[in-house]
């Protein structure tokens, strides 16, 4: 079980500033590491890097089909690039080049997409991506990462810096609620256990574990015990930690922040249906494209809820067998 | 340099590029042979390569963003001595070392992988912003088609070329004026690529394609002090006799007798100093 803090709040952090932070931290222990930019240091937060390591920062502008070619270019001399811009920007709009100029030529390039779905708020359907994870999780070798808080940055950071290959980190920039305590252990690829239950488990990422620990808590009240997963890593996904909830609880509700197609809940009924299948229901967005409003509307709007996964827990119970 | 080497070296590029897509029975041949002299005096006077060391860091790179012209590459490499020329003999076989689309995992001397037309301009910066930032010596030189400049993302690229002053990098346009469809100036045309360089402070200059000399003068020119392009004036299938024809020759059938033809017209015309 990871260590959790007491009362979950909204953190004092902006998740942007700890990415800087870490990303800062490494770059002092590998010098291989250059930040790139396309026109969103400010909104990103990598500002403190270019201050630390002016040679090292390079703002393409309005570019993102060129600044992924660069980056791939880059790594082949060596250098470890990491690429922000908007998650739509970052994966749609450059699809083809991080498949074609990145991966299918094995070079070595980080991607960082801010505003993961419903996050985007009030920059609204434009900016708002509910496929990313899907792009991402039909290239050859690709990693998916998305932190539920500020705690894994360190983790992250340091996996995508250490391993060669193209990952995709899925990011918030603002303040989120805080999950974990200082010091919490993640490792890359391995789900963190937050709660355990035998009637139902929970598999969770981003955004919405915290959805998700509180629907344990509501389902508790009805007598329920779920068990909560969170699944940093969307690929390579945790099929054991997966597959033993299924096996030990029967029943699986996935949720995520994306469209439910291409995204976590897909990869996870994909594994399970080769190897333990049983009931699962799908928390997400369904065939719809993003709109403009506040985080907490749009979680309603789009069935994002705490609501939402008791509601898909209490329908996955009945299908048991 | 010396003409008459580069000249021969050039037509026994030519003649090995046609003989490996005469092997297959097919492939890119216009847009190969408009860029067999370039390769020449690329590869003979102008490029810090060491075939016995493919990989050595401060060599200079070579990107052909034009990628479905990678045999004419290809051709280059085995005649410089990356591998063996009987290679070329397997082009576009399963489980080949030289697929049809240039494969920087598959084939020594390949340096950057490409194919999707638009990209190879933005991979070449990258390797010479690779170079600036760890002061790494050795040029980039990206081969971009003139169809090919239809893509945005070369727009994106020559744009942070200029504002970041990259000098490590010279762009050669092989100005063939056709594409797969027919000429650039019917299908879309691309205006006046000197213009469209000069108004980005780029270093332009341009040269017959042809022309060894002229193509070594422009590239010896375009020196490491700031950034520049040499548009290369060439035509497609050039030096290829069944290829030389103003219909469609973007992709074609080839066959032995074919090459055979085409192989014994080169060694003619180098005779004739043609």
């Amino acid at each position: 079980m990871s260590r959790l803090t007491e009362n979950i709040v909204l953190d004092t952090k902006e998740m942007r500033a700890a990415y800087c932070d870490a990303l800062i931290k490494k770059a002092r222990e590998n010098e291989k590491i250059v930040v790139v930019d396309a026109d969103v240091s400010h909104s990103v937060g990598t500002e403190p890097f270019y201050k630390e390591f002016p040679e090292r920062s390079v703002n393409c502008g309005i570019m993102e089909a060129h600044a992924v070619g660069m980056c791939a270019g880059m790594s082949e001399t060596g250098l470890v690039p990491f690429f922000h811009a908007f998650g739509v920007f970052a994966t749609r709009r450059c699809f083809d080049q991080i498949f074609l100029s990145c991966a299918y030529q094995k070079l070595n390039v980080k991607i960082i997409g801010a505003d993961p779905g419903v996050t985007a708020a009030s920059n609204g359907g434009t900016h708002m991506p509910f496929e990313d994870i899907g792009l991402m999780r039909l290239i050859p070798g690709s990693v998916i990462i998305e932190p539920a808080d500020v705690t894994m940055y360190d983790a992250a950071v340091s996996y995508m810096a250490d391993n060669y290959g193209v990952h995709y980190l899925r990011t918030s920039r603002r303040k989120t609620m805080r999950i974990y305590k200082d010091g919490a252990k993640f490792v890359i690829g391995k789900a963190n256990m937050l709660n355990d239950g035998r009637d139902v488990c929970i598999i969770a990422s981003g955004i919405m574990v915290y959805e998700a620990l509180k629907a344990a808590d509501m389902l508790a009240d009805k007598g329920i015990s779920a068990r909560v997963l969170d699944m940093h890593t969307i690929k390579p996904l945790d099929k054991e930690a997966a597959e033993k909830a299924a096996r030990e609880c029967g029943a699986i509700v996935t949720a995520e922040n994306h469209n439910v197609t291409g995204g976590l809940g897909a990869a996870v009924c994909e594994a399970l249906s080769e190897t333990v299948p049983v009931p699962v229901e799908r928390v997400g967005v369904k065939e719809s494209f993003g709109e403009v409003g506040s985080q907490d509307y749009l979680q309603k709007r789009f069935g994002l809820t705490a609501d939402n996964i008791v509601c898909a827990a209490l329908k996955c119970i009945s299908r048991k067998k | 340099m010396d003409r008459k080497i580069t000249m021969k070296a050039a037509a026994d590029i030519r003649k090995l590029c046609i003989n490996e897509l005469a092997a297959a029975g097919y492939g890119h041949i216009g847009g190969s042979m408009s860029i067999c002299d370039i390769l020449a005096v690329l590869y003979t006077d102008i490029m810090n390569i060491d075939p016995k060391d493919p990989k050595k860091p401060d060599r200079d790179y070579l990107v052909l963003s034009k990628g479905h012209c990678g045999p004419a590459l290809y051709a280059t490499l085995a005649y410089k001595g990356y591998f063996d020329v009987e290679e070329l003999k397997t082009l576009n076989q399963g489980g080949t070392s030289l697929p049809s689309h240039c494969d920087r995992l598959k084939t020594t001397g390949i340096d950057i992988s490409t194919g999707s037309l638009g990209q190879g301009l933005s991979l070449g910066v990258g390797v010479a912003m690779g170079k600036k930032i760890q002061g790494i010596g050795g040029r980039v030189f990206v081969i971009v088609g003139d169809g090919e400049l239809q893509e945005g993302q070369n727009w994106e690229a020559v744009q942070f070329i200029a504002h970041n002053s990259l000098q490590n990098l010279v762009i050669i346009v092989d100005n063939n004026k056709r594409q797969l469809d027919g000429y650039t100036k019917d299908i879309c045309q691309t205006f006046d690529y000197k213009a469209k360089f000069r108004s980005f402070g780029i270093h332009t200059f341009e040269a017959d394609g042809h022309d060894v000399c002229d193509i070594y003068d422009k590239l010896t020119a375009a020196k490491n002090t700031c950034p520049s392009v040499v548009i290369m004036n060439t035509e497609k299938g050039h030096g290829c006799k069944f290829a030389e024809i103003p219909g469609f020759n973007h992709y074609m059938v080839i066959s032995k007798e074919m090459a055979d033809e085409a192989t014994a017209e080169i060694d003619r015309r180098l005779e004739a100093g043609l």
